[in-house]
């Protein structure tokens, strides 16, 4: 049987190139000041009248700010496997944007496995499967070369 | 001109998982206020409601809906909606009108019917809409609570064993409450054995949603001194302040912060009842009880520290030493708190002034704070809504 294609669930708010996946944000070019998602008519800053921005990737990579699990299935418009798996969520504060992204951990990852302030990527994995695709979103793992 | 004004009556329906229609638990509530007000209902010139968007639209104008219930008597009306603070909005309402010398005496009120389940948004592909995203992708209402409280643990040291112990000293303020809709004591291993919900918060550590109803009548000292009641405790502050960008922490409903790589993070959670202090021109220390929002366990410890009640990251030390139980230097949630409660979420803000008032004025019986002079109430809740309110005798 043919793999399924890979389609974003929410498009237009992550890719994946050469160097990996990453969020796709905006970033206003008066204060610097990021967005995520996408700011595109004017700067949210009260000290900035700004509206001028550039699409940029957000950082890969940060570190944990804090984590739990969901042990029950959320409603709709969540998409839950059958029997229901739960899954472990972090908050991550990106590298460079000083700010907090949320996001679903890799499964197999555990809460016991994470600590506030460890490394983490973002990669795009499966959020769930229809008949004609898998959709994808970003979730949040270990950083690979930490241990080394 | 003062800019306090009185609160006279105070008034609530009995919270729980009534299944009436909600301006029933309003007309209660409103009815006890205006008698212990020793008022007539035709004294009232201001009704202010916090409107309820579960109840169709009676709900969306519970101002109106309250005043033609309680009967028709040609009183201003005014109706607010600010979530978890609609209440407190409501109040501000009435304070607003009555320094302004448009009103002399006002009823703020507020009731909800919860429906049973889930509150789930709309279904479709909605991602503009930051509720739809967070829910497709697996964040709920708990995962938020459930973040604060991991964050205190890892960084603070918090246990297990101190979000426990906020339940089990909810759990007691609350047993001779008769306005709380669970009156049962806990110990820390029945919450232990609660089941899982988002690690590291248990089915008892986060609160339920209820039916309720409460009621205030507030007026001019003028007003309150006509009537013999220049004694009577007054409302000292409200703070219904927005955020300010950045905000440091990640709230409901959004998935990211605000980035502060060019404005300070700022504490939304922090703000609120700094605004009140400031306004109320009273001191953290002055403080004698608080009614706080504890959505969760951990999240009352939270607000010890964003009201200063203590250093940030010190909440489990007035844990473990009692000191916000009754008897201790600092006791909040006498009332039970959500704990007990279960949030009713127009008329929670109110409950929390309704207690106060109790309180401030050595009415509140088994749950008593001895001598307490003064009292805040602090809340927050979805899109940027919070509200403190300071009452002082
Ligand atoms: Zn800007």
């Amino acid at each position: 049987m043919q793999e399924k294609p890979k389609l974003p669930a929410i498009e237009g708010w992550y890719a994946e190139d050469d160097q990996g996946a990453h969020l796709i944000g905006s970033r206003c070019t008066e204060c610097g000041t990021y967005y995520f998602p996408k700011q595109s008519l004017f700067c949210k800053s009260p000290h900035c009248q700004s509206e001028s921005f550039e699409e940029v990737p957000l950082s890969r990579k940060g570190t944990i700010w804090s984590y739990t699990d969901a042990q029950y299935q959320p409603p709709e418009p969540y998409v839950a496997a059958d029997p229901y798996e739960p899954y472990t969520i972090a908050a991550v504060e990106l590298e460079h944007e000083k700010m907090i992204v949320l996001g679903q951990v890799i499964s197999g990852v555990q809460v016991s496995d994470l600590k506030v302030g460890m490394p983490v990527e973002l990669v795009l994995d499966t959020l769930y499967e229809d008949d004609e695709a898998k959709k994808t979103i970003w979730k949040w793992q270990p950083a690979q070369n930490a241990s080394e | 001109m003062s800019d306090k004004i009185a609160i006279i009556g105070a008034g609530m329906h009995p919270w729980g998982k009534w299944g009436n229609n909600f301006v029933t638990y309003g007309l209660k509530a409103a009815r006890d206020a205006i008698k212990d007000a020793g008022i007539k209902w035709t004294d009232v010139d201001f009704i202010s409601g916090a409107a309820t968007m579960r109840c169709g639209y009676p709900g969306y104008v519970a101002g109106a809906t309250f005043a033609q219930a309680l009967g028709w008597q040609g009183a201003e009306v005014n109706t607010s909606y600010a979530a978890c603070a609609s209440g407190s909005q409501a109040l501000a309402a009435a304070r607003a009108k009555i320094l302004a010398g448009e009103a002399e005496c006002a009823l703020v009120i507020g009731a909800d019917t919860t429906p049973k389940g889930f509150l789930a948004p709309a279904k479709g592909y909605r991602p503009e809409d930051p509720d739809w995203v967070r829910f497709h992708i697996g964040i709920t209402n708990p995962t938020y609570f459930a973040l604060y409280a991991r964050r205190r643990m890892d960084l603070y040291g918090d246990t297990l064993e101190d979000f426990a112990a906020v339940k089990v000293k909810n759990a007691k303020h609350g047993l001779e409450n008769p306005n709380a809709r669970y009156k049962k004591a806990f110990s820390v291993e029945d919450v232990q054995n609660s089941a899982m919900v988002a690690n590291p918060l248990r089915l008892m550590d986060i609160c339920a949603t209820s039916d309720g109803g409460a009621a205030l009548i507030v007026c001019s000292e003028d007003f309150a001194k006509r009537i013999g009641k220049s004694d009577a405790v007054k409302v000292a502050a409200i703070s219904t302040v927005t955020p300010t960008f950045a905000n440091e922490v990640v709230e409901m409903p959004d998935i990211a912060t605000d980035s502060a790589i060019a404005s300070e993070a700022v504490r939304f959670r922090e703000q609120l009842p700094k605004k009140a202090y400031e306004e109320a021109g009273l001191d953290p220390k002055d403080i004698d009880v608080a009614e706080v929002y504890d959505l969760s366990t951990a999240l009352e410890m939270d607000w010890y520290e964003d009201l200063h009640l203590c250093e940030r990251g010190a909440a489990s030390y007035l844990v473990r030493n009692g000191e916000t139980s009754l008897g201790g230097s600092i006791p909040v949630n006498p009332s039970g708190g959500l704990a007990c409660f279960g949030e009713a979420v127009p008329a929670q803000a109110i409950a929390q002034v309704c207690e106060l008032t109790w309180q401030l004025r050595g009415e509140a019986k088994d749950r008593q704070v001895e001598g307490a002079k003064a009292g805040i109430t602090a809340n927050q809740g979805l899109f940027g809504h919070g509200s403190s309110v300071i009452v002082t005798k």
